[in-house]
């Protein structure tokens, strides 16, 4: 494995990590306070219960995002010096930003964690405001380095000699891809939390647990999903729009287009074959890809070929994770759908059991798309680290022995991940075995 | 007014201070929950569970403020200083990951947290680990061992920290870490546990005294920068009054003015920090790096200290509010 290979598994595989709990860091809060908010409304005992479950996972889930974030802070440049080199001056700013925010977040997590008995109930509940606040302005923060990276902007750099000059830090944080990647993981976060949370307590319906606690529980979860779920894919559209403009490559690999062509087909599945330039056993819709791109059925979507071979990102890795991840949206667009559509006819939280086990299922697919996309949007702009300015291999450390670092951080993720379940398993449990979850006010 | 690369310079040192005193008493809890002895030894360790739970994340936070300040206003150095200490870095950063998750698993998992538990032993072995690494990448930096080529970034020694030098300031690091937790941690309690901490912080200055002791002469060869700037003009009067500093601190404790001990303390640190940054200035990693070859444009740095005075508006009374609701009245005393 050589050096480069190394750093790049180790960035995904920490990126990958940390994202969950992020996207977990970004929209629980907004869960609690909003449970809280209703405990303080209605005085219904259920919703306070619900805060303080969901309180007790934040802890974990913070603190294990916040040493995973710290971790990429320190991979940037333990693993990527050469491109911090030119990135930290530039689009450095959000950094710092995302460090106020965090900091923000981590004060205000630990006066609402151990706050319940120092602070009034109305206190304690503005005290989770700020956290619910920060944490999606501190996850816009960092998407904007990533969109920067996608479309950079407010420098001039000379790769012969290296130096970095016209430095404008607002044109680099307000690059043209900004909005849409902030708002598309933004609405993710909001879904993915929404959705696997919801199968908790959909879970716990099926076992028979139908009590108030549980209702308001996904009551809670499956509004946040009717309102993020189509939400996403008109971001989605934007996204692939913007593309369609600007990142013409990741546009092509994503929708697997090898020839350049007018009235190009939508390729829904499909298994690129880098060998002969063709998708395999997919399902083409025509003119559909060149309307979705250009909104014109017979627009010229530019294929992969007119690309240099030493240019082209991964197709057959990029193209199944795009499925995958609009896969993943359709299917939870679906169960917001039905989930509408039962409350409405029926007036009350769905609870019949074919919903209730589509819920479930549905689960885990707001992370895998999260996952899925972020899989488009890093492999889709390779072989650049900085989008037609730095190539990733120039940017890698001059440190020896990166695979030892790479074993060692999977299997130091690995536990954290099992210690994560094993967590959440039980505390699950401790729901399971109680009557009305009204001794949980005291754990 | 300053040029901004060294205003930016001097709030990365007072950043590193803030992270020093707050995350560095953390470090040191984790030290007192692995030499917890005796008959309160259950106790000891709750104490430190509660005294860190509800500031730790807060306290964390320091450090990135550090690293992102570092990247975005000396975008060069950082990638020189990331690569040169690339080894104790990491295994220091292994050490922050553990130490921060396997404090909350065993926080909120079932074992009550002043038992002995597999999580309290990476607990502790992270919190004694990691200052020992970040402190001897400071005797790294200022031992003048490491050279970067400007060109590629490559670094002819990455093993510049595994030097007795570097690895003595490592062990004082510790040492006052351990010292700042155990007066903070007099503070949290009462009665025998209160004597407990005090022991602890008075041991815990000697060892501090004996390594200070052993590493200012080995500075004039190991760190000549250090050693000039120690011996000349205002450093002159640094050591003498490092010295006092701790000696108020530590009479402080012994006669249980707590109060008294913990500025003392702080401010002991402080003088270190302050002191170290202002021998080296204007080298970030002697002899290559300096405030000047390595600043990012004045566009970024400007900004980056607007958005530092703006945000300080929201930050400081956050954390007022943090510290004035756990750390205002001994909160744990009554027990």
């Amino acid at each position: 494995m050589t050096d480069v290979v190394a750093a790049r598994a180790l960035t995904a595989i920490s990126l990958a990590f940390h994202i969950i709990f992020s996207s977990i860091g970004i929209a629980l809060p907004l869960l609690m306070v909003i449970a809280e908010g209703q405990w303080l409304r209605t005085k219904n005992r259920a919703y306070y219960d619900l805060a303080r479950k969901w309180a007790k996972a934040a802890a974990i889930l913070f603190a294990i995002g916040a040493v995973s974030g710290t971790a990429l802070a320190f991979e940037f440049g333990l693993l990527w010096p050469g491109f911090m080199k030119v990135a930290g001056g530039v689009i450095g700013l959000p950094f710092g930003l995302e460090g106020f925010a965090f900091f923000i977040e981590a004060i205000f997590i630990g006066i609402y964690l151990y706050g319940w008995d120092k602070l009034s109930p109305r206190a304690h509940w503005l005290a989770g405001l700020p956290i619910a606040i920060a944490g999606p302005i501190s996850g816009g923060f960092i998407v904007m380095v990533n969109a920067w990276m996608n479309s950079p902007a407010g420098f001039s750099y000379d790769p012969q000699s290296g130096a970095v000059t016209n430095v404008d830090p607002i044109a680099a944080m307000f690059n043209r891809a900004w909005g849409v990647e902030v708002i598309h993981m933004t609405i993710a976060a909001y879904l993915a939390t929404a959705v696997a949370t919801a199968a908790v307590y959909a879970w716990g319906m099926l076992q028979g647990r139908r009590d108030d606690y549980h209702r308001k529980a996904l009551a809670i979860c499956l509004t946040l999903i009717v309102l993020t779920a189509p939400a996403q894919f008109i971001s989605g559209d934007a996204n692939a729009r913007f593309l369609a403009e600007n990142q013409t490559t990741k546009f092509a690999a994503m929708e697997g287009q090898y020839q350049t062509q007018a009235n190009a087909p939508l390729r829904i599945g499909g298994i690129p074959d880098p060998t002969t330039g063709k998708v395999n056993f997919d399902i083409e819709i025509a003119g559909m890809l060149s309307w979705l791109g250009y909104g014109d059925v017979n627009a010229l979507v530019k294929g992969l070929n007119d690309v240099p071979v030493e240019l082209r990102p991964a197709t057959e890795i990029i193209h199944p994770a795009f499925q995958i991840m609009v896969g993943s949206g359709t299917l939870l667009l679906l169960v917001a759908l039905a989930s509408v559509i039962y409350a409405w006819r029926k007036r009350r939280v769905p609870d019949n059991k074919w919903l209730l086990r589509a819920i479930l299922i549905s689960g885990p697919f707001g992370f895998l798309a999260i996952e899925a996309g972020w899989v488009v949007t890093e492999l889709g702009r390779q072989p650049f680290i900085i989008y037609n300015v730095m190539r990733t291999a120039n940017a890698v450390t001059t440190a020896p022995g990166l695979i030892v670092y790479l074993a060692t951080f999977v299997a130091l993720y690995l536990l954290l991940a099992a210690m994560v379940i094993w967590f959440l398993r039980q505390m699950a449990g401790e729901q399971a075995t109680q009557k009305e979850g009204s001794s949980l006010a005291t754990t | 007014m300053p040029p901004l690369n060294y205003l930016a310079a001097g709030v990365i040192v007072i950043s590193l201070i803030i992270y020093a005193v707050l995350g560095g008493a953390d470090f040191g809890g984790g030290v007192w929950d692995a030499l917890a002895r005796g008959p309160r030894a259950s106790a000891q360790r709750r104490t430190v569970a509660e005294a860190m739970g509800p500031v730790w994340e807060a306290n964390h936070v320091w450090l990135i403020i550090v690293i992102v300040l570092l990247f975005v206003c000396f975008a060069p150095a950082f990638a020189a200083l990331f690569t040169a200490l690339n080894v104790p870095l990491s295994i220091a950063l292994v050490g922050i990951m553990l130490r921060g998750s396997a404090f909350v698993f065993r926080a909120h998992g079932r074992q009550a947290t002043g038992e002995v538990s597999i999580w309290g032993i990476v607990f502790s072995a992270a919190s004694i680990i990691t200052p020992v690494l970040l402190g001897s990448c400071f005797g790294a930096i200022v031992s003048g061992n490491i050279h970067v080529d400007p060109k590629t970034g490559a670094v002819n020694d990455y093993l510049a920290w595994l030097a007795p030098y570097p690895l003595l300031l490592g062990l004082l690091a510790l040492a006052i870490c351990a010292f700042l937790a155990a007066i903070y941690l007099t503070l949290e309690t009462k009665g025998d546990l209160q004597e407990d901490f005090r022991k602890r912080a008075i041991g815990a200055w000697l060892v501090s005294v004996v390594l200070a002791t052993l590493a200012l002469p080995f500075s004039a060869s190991a760190a000549p920068r250090i050693w000039a700037g120690l011996t000349s003009g205002f450093g002159l009067a640094l050591v003498p009054a490092a010295v006092i500093i701790g000696a108020v601190a530590v009479i402080a404790v012994w006669q249980r003015r707590y109060q008294v001990a913990r500025i003392a303390g702080i401010a002991q640190v402080a003088l270190i920090i302050g002191g170290w940054a202002l021998a080296q200035s204007p080298y970030l990693l002697y002899p290559d790096i300096t405030i000047d070859n390595s600043a990012s444009a004045n566009a970024i740095i400007l900004a980056m200290l607007i958005a530092l005075a703006v945000g300080a508006i929201v930050l400081l009374p956050s954390m007022w509010l943090l510290y004035s609701l756990f750390k205002g009245h001994n909160p744990t005393a009554s027990r």
